[in-house]
């Protein structure tokens, strides 16, 4: 290849030494603390120990940590519910309309996180929009607390990761040949069955990677529980920050933190090994 | 055809309710930081006024300052060393599983994790933390989806007319610059223009890296403490400017990259 990159590793050395120093370094540095024993004044005392991960396992956070799984699953699976038919529904658009309506889904993804969750808090406070709509609709109770809720937790983490699953789904819908759902067609599939035998199959590779992606995101998330759950909700990722910022107790935040890079860890080699496994099927059918 | 047109209404009314849902909330927030009475109760005539009061908020220009120092630092580090890493990715060999896990994962790692992560780095080496302690931290993401989005370009390179620029007698050097780089020109821009908008609206890593102090506070955490008193009409008109911001960069990164959508 006689491409003036001659050297590739030399050209990938500068960001390579960034991300070892400034991302791998920092990842192992906390690794090693989450076997440390914290010190007496905050800080840490490095002496060997596996307290950190046995408070870890301790009910009460186990416990946190557990619902913060479950609150991660429900938002994944709303998402995804809600993603599947608008990729479906872009893919079917016009040729000439797709890119621009994908655009539109992914734009709000990029833009601030914070003002799109802070949208929420102005749409569900008890001044707040619905509240206003519901009384106009007749309704003369008191004002519902919409907020500060584990349900609107969850609309939050939907309505912000929502756009990533909308562009992973599309990804492998757009992909897909459409001879092979022609072809259930004319073998007799109605379009229930050749959806659920024949588009669904093929296209688990997107939603695996929409899903991991979210459930990632939204198990570690602590802005989200702390603007929209009230202070006393705590996710996984209230923890960590607490330890780190208030409790001071860093070797016990950093054992929390390697959970978390652990789930991520096991999630993405099992969409890994899904996708492979999708795509392998993929290759011998018949084209 | 006709059946074609009629499986696209269920189609139709599925993207009406998701756009609805997912730009519903921000329509809220932009009209309502025209609105004169500043809450969401009740709607009292178009005004300005908590756009003039945010030009006046020293707090809030000495943030989004601070900002822009930030955003502009990042994108130009992380746009030379993600073009660099592209290149270098793309023109290997063979690929590297370790080269691809490693510009993988600034994209995929939970924000909170690699804050914590940065924080404990910084302090153990006894840096100080400001302004420069974010710019190393975004550099991390900003770098990775810079690489992605100019890789996405390189797949789609006519290596044939580097070889026809180096039969010709054109250096190495001359034909980076008068061959390569105006084909990659437009997903490098695109990039800058994605780490751009990611620096400027990140708040989780900047919080954790940016130490005490109001010196190197960034607007997501002059937003976030604000929203954490409530809304006021200011956050409003601040949160539309920073979208607008946000969607113009983005508009413009589309546009001028939009012949790899094709």
């Amino acid at each position: 290849m006689s491409f003036q990159a001659s050297r590739p590793n030399l050209l990938a050395a500068p960001a390579v030494a960034w991300l070892l120093v400034f991302m791998v370094l920092p990842c192992l540095l906390i690794l090693s603390y989450a076997f440390f024993e914290r010190g007496t004044w905050g800080g840490v005392v490095y002496d060997f120990t596996l307290e950190n991960f046995q408070r870890v396992v301790d009910p009460l956070y186990a416990k946190i940590f557990l619902n913060s799984a479950r609150i991660a699953g429900l938002v994944t699976l709303i998402a995804i519910l809600i993603a599947y038919p608008a990729a479906y529904a872009i893919n079917r658009a016009p040729k000439h309309r797709q890119a621009m309506l994908l655009f539109f889904a992914v734009l709000p993804f990029w833009s601030n996180y914070l003002i799109r969750t802070y949208a929420w808090i102005v749409l569900l406070n008890r001044e707040g929009l619905l509240n206003n709509l519901l009384r106009m609709a007749g309704y003369d109770g008191e004002p519902l607390s919409l907020l500060y809720s584990e349900g609107a937790v969850i609309v939050g983490l939907v309505y912000n990761y929502l756009p990533f699953v909308i562009l992973a789904i599309y990804s492998t819908l757009s992909r897909l040949n459409p001879e092979l759902m022609e072809a259930s067609r004319d073998l007799g599939g109605g379009p229930v069955s050749t959806f659920l035998r024949v588009t669904l199959p093929l296209t688990m590779s997107g939603v695996a990677a929409g899903g991991v992606f979210v459930f990632v995101l939204s198990i570690g998330n602590f802005v989200t529980p702390a603007l929209l759950g009230g202070g006393r909700f705590q996710m996984i990722g209230n923890v960590v920050y607490d330890q780190f910022l208030t409790a001071n107790d860093w070797p016990f935040g950093a054992a929390l933190g390697m959970v978390l890079i652990a789930t991520m860890i096991i999630l993405l080699f099992l969409q890994g090994r899904a996708t492979a496994h999708a795509s392998g099927e993929r290759a011998g059918a018949p084209s | 055809m006709s059946s074609a047109a009629g499986a696209r209404l269920p189609g139709r009314i599925v993207l009406f309710c998701v756009f609805g849902f997912l730009y519903l909330p921000i329509a809220v927030l932009v009209l309502l930081s025209f609105n004169e009475a500043g809450l969401p109760t009740t709607w009292s005539g178009f005004s300005t006024k908590w756009y003039v009061a945010l030009a006046g908020n020293s707090e809030i220009l000495g943030a989004a300052w601070n900002t822009l120092v930030v955003a502009v630092a990042a994108t130009l580090i992380s746009t030379v060393l993600g073009t660099l890493l592209a290149i270098g990715m793309e023109t290997r060999r063979r690929k590297s599983t370790g080269l691809e896990a490693l510009a993988f994962a600034p994209m995929v790692i939970p924000d909170i994790v690699l804050a914590v992560a940065l924080l404990t780095f910084f302090s153990r080496l006894n840096l100080t933390l400001g302004l420069h302690t974010i710019i190393l931290s975004h550099v991390i993401f900003d770098l990775a989806f810079v690489c992605s989005i100019v890789r996405a370009r390189l797949k789609h390179f006519d290596y044939s007319i580097v070889e026809a620029s180096r039969d010709l007698g054109a250096s190495g050097w001359t034909t980076f610059w008068r061959v390569t780089f105006p084909v990659l020109l437009p997903a490098i821009i695109a990039g800058a223009l994605l780490a751009f908008t990611l620096s400027v609206d990140e708040f989780i890593i900047a919080f954790f890296t940016a130490g005490a102090g109001r010196s190197s506070i960034t607007l997501p955490i002059q937003i976030y403490s604000m929203i954490r008193f409530g809304i006021t009409p200011e956050i409003n008109a601040l949160a539309t400017i920073v979208m607008g911001v946000s969607a113009l960069a983005l508009l413009i990164s589309q546009w001028v990259n939009k012949e790899q959508m094709s």
